[in-house]
C-alpha cells in the first residue's frame, strides 16, 4: 500500500478513463485496510481509488501509477454467506524514490489486493491487463505536474474584464447544468422511495396487525421526513412524535409572557412568525407549528373558533373573562369598531374581531352593521 | 398430482396459505429495510448535493422552481417539515423566512390597503427590504406564491386571489371574498386608475342595477373600497391597494 500516492481526481493530458468498478476494497498484502467501499477508476496511466462523490468534486483521492505494477494475479476468496468471489492481486515493484506522498508510507507487503462484495469483475481485470500491456503512460512521461484548471490569462483593460465575465458565466452555466443533472438523479431516487412507501402503505391498510408498532412508527417518521402526505398513516402519528412535542414546549416557553400581555390569545400565524424569528436558524414549517400546537395540553391550547380562526389561548383565560373585559371596554366609549379595539389593545385586527365575537355570543355586546362598517355597542336589550 | 378432497387437502391448503402469508410478511419486512436503506442513501446524496450546489439553491430562482415542480410531480412536499430530509438543502429556511416577511409586510400595510395587497407591490417591497439586509437572492412571483401557499393552512386569514394575466391579490385579513367581490376587484385591476363605477361594473360584467348596488355596498361596508363622490356623473369606488401611485414605492 505504500506505492499509493495522493492525487487530485483529474485526468492529465493524453490520459483517458478505461473502466470503473464500484464497491472496491483494498488489501495491503493479505491485510484488510480502511479503504473500503470506494470506487476504483482505471485509466491509461493509473488506478484511482476514492469514495463516491469525491470524483465528481475533483477532490483529493489516492492513485496507484501503473509503473509500480509488476504482475497481475487472481485468487478466489470464499466466504460462508457470499460464495466464491474473485480477488485481484496486483504484484508491485519496490517503491521508487520519487514517489509522491501517500496514505501509507510503510508496508511490508509486495502486493495489494482488490476485492468487493461480489469480487472483482472479469471485465475490470481484463481491461487492466490490456492497459498494462499498452503502456500508454510511458509515452507521456510528464507525471509530476497535474494539469491545473483552465486559467484566465490575466489581461488588463476592458477586454480582460469582458473575458473574465464570459469565463465566469461559462463556469456558472456549467455548474448549473451539473446541478440539474445531479438534481435529476436525486429526484429519481426519491421517486423510488415514494413508490416503495405506497406499497408499504397499502399493506398497512389491509393488514393492520402484522407490522409491529415499532416498525410502523419508523415508517411514519420516514414519510414525514420525506414530506409525503398519507392521511391514513398520518392519523395517530403526531401523538407519538418527539420532535413535535419538544417544539410545542419551545413554543410555550418562549411565548407564554407575550401571550399573557396580549390578553391571553394569539393567532397561530403570529405564533409561527414569532417562533421562527426567535429561532433565527433551522426554521420550522407552518405544518410543524400547527401540529405541535394541536398537541399542546399545557398552559395553553389551540382553539378553533366558529369563524374558522385558529388561536392559541391560555388555559386560565376563558371566554367569560374575555366577554366581561370587552363589555367593560365598550361601555367606556359606548361604541367601538374592530380597528379601534385593535389599536387600543395593541393586538391584531383578527384577534380583536374574535374577542368581539366571543362577547357577542355571550350576549354582552350588540353589533351594528351598516354601510359605514361594523361597530359594537353594549347590549342594552338585556340590561334595560 | 390429483386434487384430493377431504381433510388432507384442506390441511395442505391451509399450510400453503400460511406459507404465503409468511412470505408476504417477509417481503414486507424487506420492503421496510429497503426503504430505510434507500432513505439513508438519499440523505447522503442530498448532503453531497447541498455541499456542491449551495449557491445554485440559494441564488437561482429557476433552480428553486424546477426543484419544487419536480418534487410535486413525484408527490413529495419538501417544505412539509422543517426537519425533513430536504432541509439540508436550505429550501425550507428560504421559504419560511420569506413567508414571515410576507406576513409582516401585509400586516404593516394593512391599514392603508384594507388587507389587500397586489403581488407586484409585495414583490417590490420584499426585494427592497431584503436588499437592505444584504440578502442578494432574487425573489420571483412563484417564490411568493409558494410561500403564501404554505400560510394557507393557518385558516382563512391568508388567501391569494388570481386576477388573470399573472396578477394576484394577497388578502391578509380574514373573511371570504365572495365571487362577486373578486369579479369587481378584477375589473378594477384592469383599469388604469384602479377604480370602478357602477356603470362600469354593469357594462363589463353584465350585472343589473340591483346586483351592482348590493355589491358596491358590501365592498364599502367591508372597508375594501373608498367612495369618491367628486365625479360629476356618478360616484367611483377605489381599491386602496390598486392606487396607481402605489407602483412607485418610496
Amino acid at each position: 500500500m505504500n506505492r499509493f500516492e495522493f492525487a487530485q481526481a483529474m485526468l492529465l493530458d493524453g490520459e483517458a478513463v478505461v473502466i470503473k468498478h464500484e464497491s472496491v476494497k483494498l488489501y495491503d498484502g493479505h491485510e484488510k485496510t480502511l479503504f473500503e467501499d470506494g470506487e476504483a477508476v482505471l485509466t491509461t496511466h493509473r488506478i484511482f481509488w476514492g469514495k463516491a462523490g469525491e470524483f465528481s468534486r475533483g477532490s483529493h483521492i489516492i492513485q496507484l501509477h501503473h509503473r509500480h505494477v509488476k504482475a497481475l494475479d487472481e485468487e478466489m476468496g470464499s466466504s460462508m454467506f457470499f460464495g466464491k468471489k474473485k480477488r485481484l492481486v496486483i504484484r508491485l515493484h519496490d517503491p521508487y524514490p520519487d514517489k509522491a506522498p501517500g496514505p501509507m508510507e510503510y508496508s511490508a507487503a509486495t502486493f495489494i489486493k482488490l476485492s468487493g462484495p461480489s469480487g472483482i469483475s472479469s471485465n475490470f481485470i481484463q481491461a487492466l491487463n490490456e492497459t498494462l500491456m499498452a503502456r500508454v503512460w510511458q509515452i507521456n512521461l510528464q507525471v509530476s505536474s497535474p494539469s491545473s484548471p483552465p486559467r484566465i490569462k490575466p489581461r488588463s483593460g476592458i477586454g480582460g474584464i469582458e473575458k473574465g465575465l464570459i469565463e465566469k458565466h461559462r463556469q456558472t452555466d456549467e455548474n448549473l447544468s451539473m446541478a440539474f443533472q445531479d438534481l435529476n438523479k436525486l429526484i429519481g431516487m426519491a421517486k423510488e422511495i415514494v413508490q416503495t412507501s405506497k406499497n408499504i402503505s397499502i399493506k398497512i391498510r389491509e393488514r393492520q396487525t402484522d407490522a409491529s408498532e415499532d416498525e410502523t412508527l419508523k415508517f411514519k417518521t420516514l414519510l414525514m421526513s420525506l414530506g409525503i402526505d398519507d392521511p391514513v398513516t398520518k392519523e395517530n402519528f403526531t401523538n407519538n412524535n418527539e420532535y413535535l412535542r419538544s417544539l410545542g414546549n419551545e413554543i410555550c416557553q418562549s411565548l407564554l409572557d407575550v401571550i399573557t400581555e396580549q390578553g391571553g390569545m394569539m393567532t397561530i400565524t403570529e405564533v409561527y412568525c414569532r417562533i421562527n424569528r426567535a429561532r433565527g436558524l433551522e426554521l420550522v414549517s407552518p405544518e410543524d407549528v400547527l401540529d405541535a400546537c394541536k398537541l399542546l395540553n399545557g398552559p395553553m391550547k389551540l382553539r378553533q373558533y366558529p369563524s374558522g380562526a385558529l388561536i392559541l389561548q391560555l388555559d386560565n383565560h376563558n371566554d367569560e373573562q374575555v366577554a366581561e373585559e370587552v363589555e367593560q371596554q365598550v361601555k367606556e366609549v359606548n361604541s367601538m369598531s374592530i380597528e379601534e379595539c385593535a389599536r387600543l389593545q395593541h393586538i391584531s385586527v383578527l384577534l380583536a374581531h374574535e374577542r368581539f365575537l366571543i362577547a357577542e355570543r355571550a350576549g354582552k355586546v350588540c353589533r351594528d352593521e351598516s354601510v359605514e362598517g361594523l361597530r359594537f355597542y353594549p347590549n342594552l336589550f338585556l340590561t334595560q | 398430482m390429483r386434487r384430493r378432497a377431504g381433510v388432507g387437502a384442506i390441511h395442505k391448503q391451509k399450510l400453503e396459505a400460511e406459507r404465503y402469508k409468511d412470505k408476504g410478511t417477509e417481503i414486507q419486512e424487506n420492503q421496510f429495510e429497503q426503504m430505510t436503506k434507500q432513505m439513508e442513501f438519499l440523505k447522503t446524496n442530498l448532503e453531497e448535493f447541498a455541499d456542491k450546489h449551495k449557491n445554485e439553491i440559494r441564488k437561482n430562482a429557476t433552480f428553486r422552481r424546477q426543484f419544487t415542480e419536480m418534487c410535486a410531480a413525484i408527490g413529495v412536499d419538501p417544505l412539509a417539515s422543517g426537519k425533513g430530509v430536504w432541509s439540508v438543502l436550505g429550501m425550507g429556511d428560504f421559504y419560511f423566512e420569506l413567508s414571515i416577511q410576507i406576513v409582516e409586510i401585509c400586516l404593516a400595510l394593512g391599514e392603508s390597503t384594507g388587507g389587500m395587497l397586489e403581488i407586484s407591490e409585495l414583490k417590490e417591497r420584499l426585494s427592497r427590504s431584503r436588499r437592505q439586509k444584504s440578502k442578494q437572492q432574487e425573489i420571483t412571483i412563484e417564490d411568493i406564491l409558494l410561500a403564501s401557499k404554505k400560510l394557507k393552512i393557518f385558516g382563512n386569514s391568508f388567501q391569494v386571489h388570481p386576477l388573470g394575466k399573472n396578477r394576484f391579490i394577497i388578502q391578509s385579513i380574514p373573511g371570504e371574498l365572495s365571487l362577486q367581490e373578486t369579479k369587481a376587484l378584477t375589473v378594477a385591476a384592469n383599469q388604469e386608475t384602479g377604480s370602478i363605477t357602477k356603470s362600469l361594473l354593469m357594462k363589463e360584467l353584465g350585472w343589473n342595477e340591483l346586483r351592482t348596488q348590493q355589491a358596491t355596498e358590501k365592498l364599502i361596508s367591508e372597508g375594501l373600497v373608498w367612495i369618491d363622490e367628486q365625479n360629476e356623473y356618478e360616484p367611483s369606488y377605489w381599491f386602496p391597494s390598486l392606487f396607481p401611485d402605489r407602483k412607485n414605492v418610496e
